[in-house]
C-alpha cells in the first residue's frame, strides 16, 4: 500500500502545477478582459484587400 | 411652387441618420453630412470597408462641430495622459464612449492599416477602452487623437481620468486567495475521506500521513487566504467595533489550533476540511459581492466635466494651457459647445450660455458684455473672449466641492442589518462558549475545552456572512437588468430604509429630449412643407423638434438661407420668403409670456402663428405621486416656478416644491431634512445636484445616456426605467426581508450544531457535513427568494 504515498505525492504535485499556471495567467493579465475576445474571434481577417463594394 | 424639387428620403450609409440633402454623395452612397462622408473616404482609402459589413450603420453621426486638440501638444498634458513612454514607443489608453459594436472593435484594432506608425491596438469592450502602442517619432499624441476623431471615435479626455483611476484601484488578490483556498479545500477533502469511512488498524500509518498533509494544506488557507479576516477583526477591535469578522476570525483560529493539536497529539482527526471549506465559501461570498461596472463611473465631479485645457490669448497669440495653470486676468477664448471653466467676465462676442447643467434652467441665456458668467455654462454660438475673474477652484460652482459633504468621503450612512446583528451575535456566541466551558470544568477539563472550541467552531457565522452578499448580488443583477446600476451591494439596504424622496426638475423628472409642442396656428399642407424645409437646415434643438413634429415631409430645395444663431432664420423657397424665430427676432420686442418657449412663424410678411414648447415629464411621474402615502416627496429645482401649476398635481402641495434653488440651497435642504430624522433619497442629474446627491443618504443620478456625464452618486438610473422607480423601492424592501429570513435559516443550523457542540462531543464529520450544508441552503434560498420577489414586482 506504500504506493499511496507516491500517488498522493503525484496528485498534489500535478495540482500545484495547475495552481501555478492559474497564478501565472492571473499575473500576466490573461483574465483581465474576458469579454472582448469572444467578439474578436467572430470577425474575419482580411489579408487580401477586398475590392470596393 | 414651380421650381421646387422633391428629394427622396434616404439614410446615411455611415450613421443611419436621415439624409436631408444630396450634397454628400460618394461611391453611390448617401451621407447625411460632410463628417460622415469623410469617415467613409478615410476607411475606403485604407480598404477598411468591412467596417460596414459587420453591422448596419455602425458609425456615429459626425454633424458635431470641429474640435481642437492642439492642447495635446503641451508636454505637461501629454505626461498626464500616457501610460508609458521610452525613446521609441509610447503607450496610451483612451476611454472611447462610442465603442458599442463589433465593427467598432474591428476598426479600432486595424488602426495600423491607416497609419503604420501605430504598432498595436487593443480594445477592451466592456470598459470601452482602447490601448494604443505607437511610435511617437512618426505620429504624436495629437495626431493620434485627431485620427480617432476623424474616423468617428473621439476619446473622452477629461481632467479626472476615468482610466487611470480604474487601473490604480488597489488589487487585494481576492482571486488568488480564492484559488489557493479552493485548491487546499479540494485536497483536504480528499485526504479526510479515509478518516470518515474508517481506517483499519493495518492502515494506521496513513492516518498520521494524512493528518500531516492536512496541516500543511491548512497553513496557506489560514495565513494567506484567511489573513484578511484577522487584520479586519484586529482593526475593528481597536476601533471598539464588533463586526462579523471577529467571530469569523475567532472560528478560523480555533479551527486551526484545535486541528493542529488533535493531529499532533493523535487524539483526533481535526477539522482541517471544515476550516478550508469555511474560508473558501467566505471568499466566494466576498467575490460575489464585488460587482463592478467598468463602463460607469460613480465618482465623477466637476473635473470630469471641465475641459483639460483652455485657449488663452497671450501677446496677441492664442495658446492652449492646462486648466491647472489658469489664473485670474487670463484672457480666454470659448468656442461653440465649450464649457466655461472659471467665473469670467465677457469681453467680446455674443454669449448665449446654456446653464442647464449647472442651474437646471432649461433655455440658453443671453449675456451682455462686461457681465460675469459663472463657470460650468456652455457657450452656444460663436466664439467669445472672456477674462478670468476667479480661479477654477474658487468659482461659484466648484466652491460646492469645498463643502464638508465632500470632504468626509466614507461617512457611515445607515448601518446595515449585518452590522447591527453581528454585534449581538458575537456577544451571545461568546456567552454560550464560556458557559459551556464553565459548566464542564468541574467534571472534565478536557471535555470543557472541547465544548468551548466546538461552540466557537460550529457557531462560526459562515451562513450569516454569506446571506447578505448572495442576496445583494442577486438583487444587484436584477436592478442591472432593469437599467438601474448600483454602486455597491450596500446601496440596496440604504434604499430600503429611505422615507423621503427629493426630485430635481430639469433632466430628472422632465425629459430634455422630448418637449411637448403645441402648434398655435392653422397651416396648409404646403405651408407645413415650407416650414419643414427651412427648419431642416438648422441644428437648433427647437428646429429639430419642429421637424419631428411636422414629421415625414418631402423636403423642398431652399434657395436662400440665413440663420442668426439662437434667434431665428430667414429663408427663401421658390417665391416664398419665410422667417422663423423668437418673438424678438420676428417682432423686435421681448416675449411677454415667459412661461414657455415660443417660435413664431412669418411668411411673406404675414404672421401665421407660433409653436409653443412645454416640458414633457418623464413617463411614470404620475406613478411617483402614489408614493406619497409612504414617502415624503419634495421637488427642488434650479429653474423658475412657471411650471408650478403643472407640477402641483404630482407633489400635492406647493409647500413641497422649491424653485430657484442654488446648488448650495439644495444641499442645505437635504441636510435640514436629515436633521429632522428623515432618510433622504435624492434624485438628480446635473452638476447642480451633486452637493445634494452627496449629502443625501442615497443619491441617484438619472441619465438618458450612460456615456454622458452624470454626477457622483450611489446609483445611476437610466431614464427609460424611471417609471419602475416605485417597483425598485418595493423590491429593495423585499430584498432586506430575504436577508432577515436567511438569517433565521442560518440561526436554525447554528442551533442544531450548538446542541452537539455544548456536550463537547462534536465529531469532525458532523461539522464537515453541517457547514457546507448550511452554506448551500443559504445560497440557494437567497437566490430563489430574490428572483421570486423580482417576479412579483415584475422586474424580471
Amino acid at each position: 500500500m506504500s504506493i499511496i504515498y507516491f500517488l498522493i505525492g503525484c496528485s498534489v504535485f500535478m495540482a500545484l502545477i495547475f495552481l501555478g499556471a492559474f497564478f501565472w495567467a492571473q499575473r500576466s493579465g490573461q483574465n483581465d478582459d474576458l469579454y472582448t475576445p469572444s467578439i474578436r474571434m467572430l470577425l474575419d481577417d482580411e489579408d487580401i484587400p477586398s475590392p470596393k463594394k | 411652387m414651380t421650381g421646387s424639387t422633391v428629394i427622396e428620403k434616404t439614410h446615411c450609409y455611415h450613421c443611419g441618420d436621415e439624409c436631408l440633402t444630396i450634397d454628400y454623395n460618394y461611391d453611390d452612397k448617401h451621407f447625411c453630412c460632410h463628417g460622415c462622408k469623410s469617415v467613409y473616404q478615410i476607411l475606403s482609402a485604407n480598404k477598411l470597408c468591412s467596417y460596414y459589413n459587420f453591422n448596419q450603420h455602425p458609425g456615429s453621426t459626425r454633424k458635431t462641430e470641429e474640435k481642437r486638440f492642439d492642447y495635446l501638444n503641451e508636454p505637461a498634458i501629454i505626461n498626464d495622459l500616457i501610460d508609458y513612454t521610452d525613446d521609441k514607443i509610447t503607450i496610451v489608453t483612451f476611454y472611447i464612449p462610442y465603442i458599442h459594436c463589433s465593427s467598432c472593435l474591428w476598426l479600432l484594432e486595424q488602426l495600423n492599416k491607416i497609419n503604420p506608425a501605430i504598432h498595436n491596438c487593443r480594445v477592451d469592450f466592456l470598459k470601452k477602452q482602447l490601448n494604443v502602442r505607437f511610435d511617437h517619432h512618426q505620429i504624436n499624441l495629437q495626431q493620434l487623437v485627431m485620427l480617432l476623431y476623424d474616423i468617428g471615435y473621439e476619446p473622452l479626455i477629461s481632467l479626472q481620468d476615468v482610466i487611470k483611476k480604474q487601473n490604480s484601484t488597489v488589487k487585494d488578490n481576492l482571486i488568488q486567495k480564492l484559488a489557493v483556498a479552493g485548491f487546499c479545500f479540494g485536497n483536504v477533502m480528499l485526504l479526510s475521506f479515509p478518516e470518515y469511512f474508517g481506517l483499519s488498524a493495518f492502515e494506521q500509518t496513513f492516518r498520521n500521513f494524512f493528518g500531516w498533509l492536512n496541516i500543511l494544506f491548512s497553513l496557506p488557507v489560514v495565513f494567506y487566504s484567511g489573513s484578511g479576516y484577522f487584520t479586519s477583526a484586529y482593526h475593528n477591535l481597536r476601533n471598539k467595533v464588533l463586526n462579523i469578522d471577529f467571530p469569523l476570525a475567532l472560528g478560523i483560529a480555533v479551527l486551526f489550533l484545535r486541528s493542529v493539536t488533535e493531529i499532533l497529539t493523535h487524539t483526533g482527526a481535526g477539522f482541517a476540511d471544515t476550516l478550508c471549506g469555511l474560508v473558501f465559501f467566505l471568499l466566494v461570498g466576498k467575490f460575489v459581492q464585488k460587482k463592478t461596472y467598468h463602463h460607469i463611473s460613480f465618482e465623477r465631479d466637476y473635473r470630469s466635466f471641465f475641459p483639460v485645457a483652455v485657449h488663452v490669448i497671450e501677446n496677441e497669440q492664442e495658446k492652449p494651457i492646462p486648466l491647472a495653470n489658469l489664473h485670474i486676468n487670463h484672457r480666454i477664448i470659448i468656442r461653440n459647445n465649450e464649457i466655461i471653466p472659471a467665473d469670467s467676465m465677457l469681453l467680446k462676442g455674443e454669449a448665449l450660455i446654456d446653464f442647464s447643467f449647472v442651474t437646471g434652467e432649461a433655455m440658453p441665456v443671453n449675456k451682455t458684455l462686461g457681465e460675469i458668467i459663472y463657470a460650468g455654462g456652455r457657450q452656444t454660438g460663436g466664439a467669445i473672449e472672456m477674462e478670468v475673474r476667479k480661479p477654477v477652484s474658487q468659482s461659484y460652482l466648484t466652491q460646492l466641492w469645498n463643502n464638508e459633504a465632500f470632504s468626509n468621503k466614507n461617512t457611515p450612512r445607515t448601518q446595515t442589518f449585518n452590522e447591527k446583528i453581528s454585534k449581538y451575535f458575537t456577544i451571545v456566541l461568546l456567552t454560550i462558549a464560556f458557559s459551556a466551558l464553565i459548566f464542564w470544568i468541574p467534571t472534565d477539563l478536557r471535555r470543557a475545552i472541547n465544548a468551548f472550541t466546538a461552540v466557537l467552531i460550529i457557531a462560526c457565522p459562515c451562513a450569516l456572512a454569506l446571506s447578505t452578499p448572495f442576496t445583494m448580488s442577486a438583487a444587484l443583477s436584477i436592478f442591472d437588468k432593469n437599467l438601474f446600476y448600483l454602486k455597491n451591494t450596500a446601496v440596496v439596504e440604504q434604499m430600503a430604509g429611505i422615507n423621503t424622496i427629493i426630485f430635481d426638475k430639469t433632466g430628472t423628472i422632465t425629459n430634455g429630449d422630448h418637449n411637448h409642442i403645441k402648434l398655435e396656428a392653422v397651416l396648409t399642407e404646403l405651408q407645413k412643407q415650407l416650414i419643414y424645409s427651412v427648419c431642416a437646415n438648422s441644428m437648433h434643438p427647437l428646429s429639430r423638434l419642429i421637424c419631428q413634429y411636422i414629421g415625414n415631409m418631402d423636403k423642398l430645395v431652399v434657395n436662400e438661407f440665413q440663420e442668426v444663431v439662437g434667434k431665428g432664420m430667414v429663408a427663401t423657397i421658390g417665391l416664398d420668403k419665410i422667417r422663423i424665430g423668437s418673438a424678438k427676432f420676428i417682432f423686435n420686442r421681448e416675449d411677454a409670456s415667459s412661461n414657455k418657449s415660443t417660435v413664431h412663424l412669418m411668411m411673406n410678411e404675414q404672421y401665421l402663428g407660433y409653436f409653443s414648447f412645454e416640458h414633457h415629464y418623464r413617463d411614470g411621474l404620475d406613478k411617483i405621486s402614489d408614493l406619497a402615502t409612504n414617502y415624503g416627496l419634495y421637488l427642488l429645482s434650479g429653474d423658475n416656478d412657471h411650471e408650478q401649476y403643472d407640477l402641483v398635481r404630482f407633489f400635492k402641495s406647493p409647500q413641497k416644491m422649491r424653485f430657484n434653488q442654488t446648488p448650495q440651497d439644495k444641499l442645505n435642504f437635504v441636510g435640514e431634512l436629515q436633521k429632522e430624522g428623515s432618510k433622504v433619497m435624492m434624485m438628480g442629474d446635473g452638476l447642480n445636484d451633486s452637493g445634494a446627491l452627496k449629502q443625501s443618504d442615497l443619491g441617484i443620478a438619472v441619465t438618458d445616456n450612460l456615456n454622458n456625464f452624470s454626477p457622483g452618486s450611489d446609483a445611476i438610473l437610466d431614464g427609460k426605467s424611471f417609471i419602475k422607480l416605485p417597483d425598485f423601492l418595493k423590491f429593495s424592501k423585499d430584498t432586506v426581508r430575504v436577508i432577515h429570513l436567511s438569517f433565521l435559516v442560518s440561526l436554525t443550523y447554528n442551533l442544531i450544531g450548538l446542541s452537539f457542540a455544548v456536550t463537547g462531543k462534536l465529531s469532525p464529520l458532523t461539522a464537515a457535513i453541517l457547514m457546507p450544508l448550511s452554506t448551500v441552503t443559504i445560497i440557494s434560498f437567497t437566490t430563489v427568494a430574490v428572483h421570486l420577489a423580482a417576479k412579483k414586482r415584475k422586474l424580471l
